[in-house]
């Protein structure tokens, strides 16, 4: 029975990070659009688009692969979310969250990628592999930065557990890794730029370029499960670095203050920066972020 | 660009027409062109062939062909007309002297059905796959008549004449105005 | 009806595909379209307004008319916010237009493209030649009426239309489709054989699937 109410706790959770993140994007896109002068799309559009997907009357498969890319894409955006506590001290937001959770949230990340880049090979258009080549590329120089900041502070906390590591933020603003290890939050908040593929690191999926990355030949209901893993996983990761190096958050509307602003980061630098070619974008994140990521680990071990 | 023309008249037998101050014309025939391109494009500086294309003189019996080229340190444009005979229509290729002069040549022999014998997939489609028609660019393919044939009209068309009509919706009142008397009249 | 007659008429119903070489056609499918019932009324209703309300442009770009579905996007016209964004491949848009003229040659890449993408779909035909030839009535080269190839559910008349009637033209077919009047999907399935022979009569080197899902 305990295990029963803890799913439904789960779904609960799970149906609300999505509308959020979801709802984020929304927002995001109007602010893109205040920027550019122009009015933008009504904040609700994401959902508008979702429905639409899935109301498609045909819908075309290229094979077993390209059934499970896209489920794979949103298994990853789940496991990420579920092993995360989103809400310090709060029973319905835990999730499934438990010791040494860090290092299988941080393989989930990846994980969902390399569903879609096997899915989305089965696709046969000679766009998509291009796609997933620059996709997996950036994605794995961008990783190192966040791993080097993840493993500081994993030494600074001394565990790998997120409710621990949240735990001993708590108390006062300055206790928060923010404070105490600036470089970590540095890095990893520059390879948060490239996680969340605003503009200057947009390349993959940018509709401009060649034409939109992996996904070329998802359609309908397929690409409807990679717009709702959208809102999911930018939720679960905002959430994550929240947790990790802003102290976490005790209630909701703290969450989403936090999350907010923490997207706000990312959207502020795409609005004001135009994109980077690949070989640029992989070239400076090996640079000064991973630079940057080995002195803080240096300087929680040393100081 | 006189020392030029008279310099090429000294090699062979030219008739040449300026148009403007960069813009000059020169006919020649048929067997010197290789000679005066080659000629043109290694001594006198003409790099660049701007374009090649064809005119149809069906009454004359003939194709004219034109190409232009331009020199980059006097700037100006040169053209060279050549006539070929329209009844064999070939043409020797100069894809040897400028290497994108191909896909002149193979819009050339689709469109006004020139052969350029040599010339590196000139018998491939350039715009119209698949036609069976003669080249619709010669002045005896009539293209009305095959447009009514092979696309669907829609009924209701009408056409006015636009001077005709727009006097008669426009301007109801208008009076034409006199006669202004010049002094070379 | 017994089952021999029925896999007979199966039979007959296949594609040929004879525009393929032999050894290729077994990769491709053989498969005629088939027209969809729509779902029962309310969630039909419910539906048409989500596809109404997102509608996702590919613009195919060969003929003039290209050059106003740009200005569309800047921030002096902004389609964004009546949801419409454009999309650059055919599987995920939903509205095709067919910008300008369209040649003997763009006409198979437009049967193409418009086979591709995934129902329901629109089709806005856009400027004076894909109504009726416009200027090129006569020419040997431009069709004179796209809705023989592939069906059209909004024309925009002008040469060449401005992108305030573009805009026009989409809430025309916003409320065509929240009507349940844009049914062009089904429309082409039911007379597949009819468009294929004027497809076929203007392109002559049928080198493609008879279908291309």
């Amino acid at each position: 029975m305990d295990i029963m109410i803890k799913i439904l706790y789960a779904v609960i959770s799970v149906i609300v990070a999505t509308v959020y993140g979801l709802t984020l994007g929304g927002v995001v896109q109007k602010i893109y659009a205040r920027v550019h002068g122009r009015f933008g799309p009504p904040v609700w559009q994401p959902f508008i688009d979702i429905i639409k997907t899935h109301g498609k009357r045909v819908s075309i498969s290229h094979g077993i692969m390209f059934y499970l890319g896209p489920v794979f894409r949103f298994a990853g955006g789940l496991g990420t979310y579920l092993f995360i506590p989103v809400i310090y001290g709060s029973v319905v937001f835990a999730n499934f969250s438990m010791a040494g959770d860090l290092l299988l949230v941080m393989y989930f990340i990846f994980f969902g990628q390399l569903g879609m880049a096997l899915g989305a090979g089965e696709g046969g258009h000679p766009y998509s592999p291009l796609g997933i080549a620059r996709g997996l590329s950036q994605m794995s120089t961008f990783e190192l930065p966040f791993s080097l900041a993840v493993i500081a502070v994993a030494i600074q906390y001394d565990s790998l557990n997120i409710t621990t590591i949240v735990a001993a933020q708590q108390g006062s603003i300055l206790n928060w890794t923010l404070f105490t290890n600036p470089f970590a939050v540095i890095a990893a908040m520059i390879s948060l730029l490239g996680m969340n593929m605003h503009s200057p690191f947009s390349l993959v999926l940018a509709p401009q370029e060649i034409p939109i990355g992996p996904p070329v030949e998802m359609n309908s209901s397929f690409l409807a499960i990679l717009q709702t893993n959208r809102g999911l996983f930018t939720a679960a990761k905002l959430v994550l670095f929240m947790n990790l190096f802003f102290g976490g958050a005790t209630n909701l509307l703290i969450m989403i203050v936090k999350t907010f602003f923490i997207y706000l980061v990312s959207v502020i630098v795409g609005a004001a920066f135009p994109r980077f070619r690949p070989e640029q974008s992989f070239r400076f994140f090996l640079k000064w972020p991973t630079i940057i990521g080995i002195i803080s680990i240096i300087f929680i071990v040393y100081f | 660009m006189k020392k030029i023309i008279n310099r090429i008249k000294e090699k062979i037998e030219i008739v040449s027409l300026k148009q403007r101050d960069d813009l000059y014309f020169i006919n020649v025939k048929e067997e010197h062109i290789i000679f005066l391109l080659s000629y043109l494009k290694e001594q006198e500086g003409f790099t660049h062939l701007a374009f090649l294309q064809a005119v149809d003189y069906d009454k004359y019996n003939m194709f004219q062909l034109t190409y232009m080229l331009y020199n980059y340190d006097i700037k100006v444009n040169f053209g060279i007309k050549v006539i070929i005979d329209r009844e064999k229509s070939e043409m020797t290729s100069i894809h040897k002297l400028w290497a994108h002069a191909w896909q002149y040549q193979r819009e050339l022999h689709e469109l006004f059905g020139i052969n350029f014998p040599g010339s590196p997939r000139v018998d491939e489609s350039f715009v119209l796959e698949g036609w069976e028609e003669i080249p619709p660019m010669r002045r005896d393919f009539d293209t009305k008549e095959y447009s009514e044939k092979t696309f669907y009209q829609r009924p209701g068309r009408s056409t006015n004449d636009p001077k005709e009509y727009m006097k008669e919706k426009l301007y109801k009142n208008f009076v034409e105005p006199p006669k202004i008397r010049r002094e070379d009249d | 009806m017994d089952k021999k007659n029925i896999k007979k008429i199966e039979k007959e119903m296949k594609l040929a595909n004879e525009g393929l070489p032999e050894k290729e056609r077994s990769l491709f499918s053989d498969v005629r379209p088939t027209s969809v019932t729509p779902l029962n009324k309310y969630l039909e209703k419910f539906l048409n307004w989500a596809r109404a309300e997102s509608l996702w442009f590919l613009g195919f770009g060969t003929g003039c008319g290209a050059i106003e579905l740009r200005p569309l996007m800047t921030s002096r016209y902004d389609v964004f916010r009546y949801g419409i964004a454009p999309r650059p491949t055919p599987r995920q848009s939903s509205v095709f237009i067919i910008g300008g003229y369209a040649s003997m040659k763009t006409v198979k890449r437009i049967v193409r493209s418009y086979e591709q993408m995934q129902g329901p779909k629109f089709v806005i035909a856009l400027g004076s030649c894909t109504i009726n030839g416009g200027m090129y009535y006569d020419s040997y080269n431009t069709i004179n009426r796209i809705d023989h190839y592939i069906p059209v559910d909004v024309y925009i008349a002008g040469c060449m239309p401005r992108p305030e009637s573009l805009i026009a033209g989409f809430n025309k077919l916003k409320e065509k489709i929240k009507a349940g009047e844009c049914d062009g999907m089904n429309k082409y399935a039911e007379n597949f054989d009819w468009y294929k022979k004027n497809q076929k009569r203007v392109i002559k080197d049928w080198n493609m699937p008879d279908f291309n899902w």
